[in-house]
């Protein structure tokens, strides 16, 4: 039964086969081939530092089965720092607002905001913290992060008047 | 216990079609089906749930719909992810305790992947999508290679996990009825933090016929073993003039007809306090919505 099948993935643009058991999440996966950008905390979906996109939408690779994404995209903050504009912003924006502390959720913060940003977030911290609210950070008490995300959709011309 | 590894070995099945998942269903034992997979992988990290078959549905792109026919019932599929409900503007426009109740669910990233079929499945006393379903009649499709029958929602649940769907049976299709002119409803859910299971949740519908209500309907979540609908308590809101004493007694009524537990979400005594106030502020913003006056 737990032998091992090759699975093609569209990781941050490259288009990559692995092989994995059929019992391995999308997390495993990404870990196993060295993308240790995503970090696995909880492992059982509640903490979110394993948040990556997933044809353009944040979900949580650790309760995702990897063969369940065969043929599909998906982009770790890594790739999108080096690919995409917006997160380059957030991630600036993070080191900027010293939103960074123990920097374990910081990953899946990232992937959080760069889904709440790309699907028409506003510079409202209500809104961020709901975006938000699918990662845990222990450190920070999220205020920082929260003005990293603030400040990245003022930039984008997104004030509410 | 690991959270690393799925503890259980399984075959995984990919069905292009409706057909092939059920012959699946009829002729293998021990298959669980995949939509979102939030509840299912995790019970399987967690809470030792196994299988022999994981039957992975989300290959079938004619389950994954959100629609009105033409008689003007609104029809979601198995596969309608709760990320795409929330949006939608039917459900806004005519079912708004339900997308109450889809805003309040969980985090984003959860709600990109889960079904609202799939929070009906797991069958948790505190589904959310349920508590306001049960308020608006929902009727639910039940599939297999013997055919389709209908189940009300309140007739589906039958214990924590476990519904009236036999081993061969799918849930489909999930159908809400056209609401009437002159009706209200409010879905209000007590958590502790924001993406949290609910404490308690109370989901409220009227029809107003003049200082009358002709219809109502009150169901609440994690208050029994399964999402309950409380149909004695809304029978006392039926057929008299809607006063705020009126409100206060049915209130007083759900909060002594339940009988809830302590877990570690809260305590029993803190659920029938707390019951009472919410029925209250579920029943006054429905008849307000119904256009009621207070």
């Amino acid at each position: 039964m737990s032998n091992l099948l090759p699975l093609t993935l569209k990781v941050n643009g490259e288009e990559k086969t692995f092989l994995a058991s059929p019992h391995a999440s999308l997390l495993r996966v990404l870990r196993d081939n060295y993308y240790w950008d995503v970090k696995c905390g909880c492992e059982e979906g509640d903490c979110g530092t394993c948040t990556v996109l997933l044809d353009g939408k944040a979900v949580k690779s650790c309760i995702t089965l990897a063969h369940n994404c065969a043929g599909h995209e998906v982009w770790t903050d890594k790739g999108l720092g080096y690919n995409d504009e917006i997160t380059r912003m957030i991630q600036d924006a993070f080191v900027e607002c010293g939103s960074i502390q123990c920097g374990f959720c910081t990953p899946g913060m990232i992937v959080a905001a760069k889904h709440y940003i790309d699907h028409g977030g506003i510079a409202d911290r209500k809104e961020i913290r709901k975006a938000i609210s699918g990662n845990l950070c222990r450190c920070t008490g999220y205020n920082k992060i929260v003005d990293a995300i603030y400040k990245v959709a003022v930039e984008l011309g997104r004030e509410v008047r | 216990m690991t959270t690393r590894i799925l503890a259980t070995e399984f075959d995984y099945l990919k069905p292009a079609t409706l057909e092939e998942a059920l012959k699946i269903l009829a002729e293998k034992e021990n298959v669980r089906i995949l939509a979102g997979g939030t509840d299912v992988i995790v019970k399987m990290k967690v809470a030792g749930m196994t299988c022999d078959y994981l039957m992975d549905i989300k290959g079938i792109d004619a389950l994954d719909y959100a629609k009105l026919d033409d008689k003007g019932v609104f029809h979601i599929g198995a596969l309608a992810k709760l990320s795409h409900l929330e949006k939608d503007p039917v459900i806004a426009e005519r079912y708004p305790a339900l997308k109450e109740a889809f805003h309040l669910m969980a985090s984003i990233s959860v709600r990109n992947m889960a079904t609202m079929a799939g929070n009906f499945c797991n069958a948790s006393p505190v589904a959310d999508s349920v508590v306001p379903s049960i308020c608006y009649n929902a009727v639910l499709t039940l599939a297999s290679v013997r055919g389709e029958r209908t189940v009300p929602v309140e007739k589906f649940f039958l214990a924590p996990g476990v519904t009236v769907m036999e081993k061969d049976e799918m849930l489909v299709d999930i159908a809400l009825p056209q609401p009437e002119a002159n009706s209200g409803d409010a879905f209000i859910k007590k958590t502790r933090v924001r993406p949290d299971i609910a404490k308690i949740s109370v989901g409220a519908r009227v029809i107003r016929d003049g200082e009358k209500a002709c219809f109502c309907r009150i169901a609440m979540g994690a208050i029994a073993a399964t999402p309950a609908y409380l149909e004695e308590t809304s029978a006392l809101f039926v057929g008299k003039k809607v006063t705020p004493e009126l409100i206060a007694e049915v209130a007083a009524h759900a909060s002594a007809s339940i009988r809830p537990i302590d877990d570690n979400r809260t305590t029993a005594e803190y659920r029938v306090a707390i019951a009472e106030v919410l029925t209250k502020d579920a029943l006054t913003e429905a008849w307000r919505n119904a256009g009621g006056e207070l």
